[in-house]
């Protein structure tokens, strides 16, 4: 068996009284899209945190290609191979669209504060190293007419599309992407499905997404993991889960009697 | 290719500051001249500031203490290393010995600015908005208060290097520019570097920043570390133009006049801190007769600036050199 993309162990994030993620385990298979579901509050984002570094767990492990990296600092993390997109979109407003893809690249210059102040000839190189590949990413994502563009201007599709393509800048290995559908009307749902394989398949990449717009999980993932009130509820394929009681039941209630609701 | 060209332009800026200097010396009288150079250490002090508060937005309120670092370290180094060379009230230094004389002063404060700058921003940077602010700004009375209680040092009545006739006065309207120049040069050079790009970055959203690979706290101590040396360059320039240094010539005032420099220009423009630092130091001057509503002043000036134009003079924007002066940029590579 080919070491998991992603593995989490027993992870647990507590605040105060709240266990958020509780005893929550999973494995992800290199270039696997695998999807996060489970109701509002039910630790999905939590566990995201988690993985990206912004949160430590307080329990457990997380192993990014059999290497652990449960309490490093996300900036490590990103640069080890673990690039993230945001649920509320965070881009840098007032900085142009290549500007903004050209940031996630920061972290591979081979020059030090010194070269770029005294702009030695290096520096010079690896503007353009950045520059040209920070391009070539916007190229693919037809978002290269409007480089010059501050992001803030950009609508709100296209702002989506340049967080991802300012998290590929950064080559990872592993994308997480949370709730990517957010906000987006059921057409563009709809392209959203392609464009993650797509993704996949043009990068080489292993996708993880928090979801809550259950036609794209159901359609795109591969294997979804069903989280709620902290704890592991279902796994597996998605039409298992998706017909799971215990899914059902989060998502829907218990079921009740129907001559109740006959009653009333 | 680079340094050839980077020699000719510093020879002939050394040859322009060097007649400048002269024919100022010549025509025209020592006060405007003063204000001239208040001005050019303005723009230090304004540029080196403008790195941390603006570019990177981190709001210090502070800055006046890393000036007294520098102030103190320069004045220090520039009187020990007289008295180590020989020279003595009947042997002065030759006016080019002066010059080097300040200048290796003016690497220690800048030294020692700078290591103040990493001992004050790597606690404080970890914290955000006006929790940075009120930080900073207990810093720089740390600062002060050092100085004062340090009879060493002059205490509260100051430093004068055990002179009679108070810190030798090497700073001239060269040395003033040359190193105005300089250190514009880098720091305009970092801020439009990678570096200064990161830097921007934590300004806009410092979470998605360090989610890119951008270690945030490291940059932002970086940044905080280059902002007070340069800062101390400017107070150790001042030191030996007025004379004197004063513990309470580093009091919040100071501080505040940067930040209204940095504010009339246009927060986050390299060129906007120049200007907004030259119009301090022309305002500052004319109101010389009114001084003790000084305070009192800038605060009209600021609400004034909020109200017409909160962006400053330039905003984010720089002025641009006119075309056939500018190199293409990355040209040489």
């Amino acid at each position: 068996m080919t070491t998991p993309a992603l593995k989490l162990d027993n992870i647990a994030k507590i605040f105060g009284g709240l266990r958020a993620v509780d005893g929550v385990s999973f494995e992800v298979a290199p270039r696997q899209i695998f999807g996060l579901i489970g109701p509002n509050g039910a630790g999905k984002t939590t566990a995201f945190n988690c993985i990206s570094g912004v949160y430590t767990p307080e329990q457990g492990t997380i192993s990014f290609f059999g290497k652990s990296i449960a309490g490093r600092p996300p900036s490590e993390i990103a640069a080890l191979g673990i690039a993230r997109t945001f649920q509320n979109i965070r881009l840098f407003g007032d900085m142009t669209v290549l500007e903004n893809v050209m940031v996630a690249g920061h972290a591979t210059i081979g020059f030090g504060p010194l070269a770029a102040m005294f702009r030695l000839r290096k520096q010079a190189e690896e503007q353009e190293r950045l520059a040209a590949r920070a391009h070539e990413i916007l190229r693919i994502f037809e978002l290269d007419g409007l480089a010059g563009e501050f992001s803030k201007s950009l609508p709100y599709g296209s702002q989506r599309k340049l967080e991802i393509a300012r998290a590929l800048m950064l080559n990872p290995k592993v994308l997480l992407l949370d709730e990517p559908a957010a906000g987006m009307n059921s057409r563009e749902a709809d392209s959203l499905k392609n464009q993650i394989r797509w993704l996949r398949d043009t990068f080489d990449l292993t996708i993880v997404l928090v979801e809550h717009n259950m036609q794209v999980v159901m359609n795109v993932c591969e294997q979804v993991h069903c989280v709620d009130h902290g704890q592991t509820i279902a796994s597996g394929e998605p039409l298992h889960v998706q017909n799971h009681p215990a899914v059902r039941t989060a998502y829907l209630g218990a079921d009740v009697d129907e001559s109740t609701l006959r009653q009333s | 290719m680079v340094w050839t060209y980077r020699t000719a332009v510093s020879i002939a800026l050394i040859a322009l500051l060097f007649g400048i200097n002269w024919a100022l010396d010549q025509y025209v009288i020592d006060y405007i001249v003063r204000i001239i150079m208040q001005c050019g250490i303005n723009a230090i002090l304004a540029v080196g500031l403008n790195l941390i508060n603006g570019t990177t937005g981190q709001f210090s309120l502070g800055h006046a203490g890393f000036m007294a670092v520098g102030a103190y370290a320069t004045a220090f180094a520039v009187i020990h290393l007289e008295s180590w060379l020989g020279f003595n009230a009947s042997n002065i230094p030759a006016p080019w010995m002066q010059g080097l004389l300040l200048s290796v002063g003016l690497l220690f404060g800048a030294l020692f600015a700078g290591l103040a700058g990493l001992l004050v921003g790597a606690p404080s940077l970890r914290l955000r908005g006006d929790y940075l602010a009120i930080v900073t700004l207990g810093f720089a009375e740390i600062i002060r208060l050092i100085f004062t209680n340090t009879e060493a040092l002059g205490g509260a009545t100051g430093y004068s290097g055990g002179r009679p006739l108070g810190l030798p006065v090497y700073t001239n309207f060269f040395w003033v520019f040359l190193w105005a120049i300089f250190l514009i040069t880098l720091i305009g050079n970092f801020t439009f570097s990678s570096y200064g790009r990161a830097l921007r970055a934590i300004r806009e959203d410092e979470i998605a920043t360090e989610a890119l690979g951008i270690n945030t706290t490291r940059m932002k101590v970086l940044a905080s570390v280059i902002s007070a040396a340069a800062v101390g360059v400017a107070g150790g320039l001042f030191a030996h133009l007025m004379g004197t240094i004063r513990p309470d010539d580093f009091k919040m005032d100071r501080s505040v006049a940067m930040i209204v420099m940095i504010l009339v220009g246009g927060l986050g423009s390299v060129s906007g801190a120049i200007i907004g630092a030259i119009f301090v130091g022309v305002t500052l001057e004319a109101m010389r007769d009114i001084q003790q509503y000084r305070l009192l002043a800038y605060s009209l000036l600021l609400i004034g600036l909020m109200i017409a134009r909160p962006q400053g003079l330039l905003g984010s924007r720089e002025l641009r050199l006119p075309a056939f002066l500018r190199r293409k940029r990355g040209g040489a590579a």
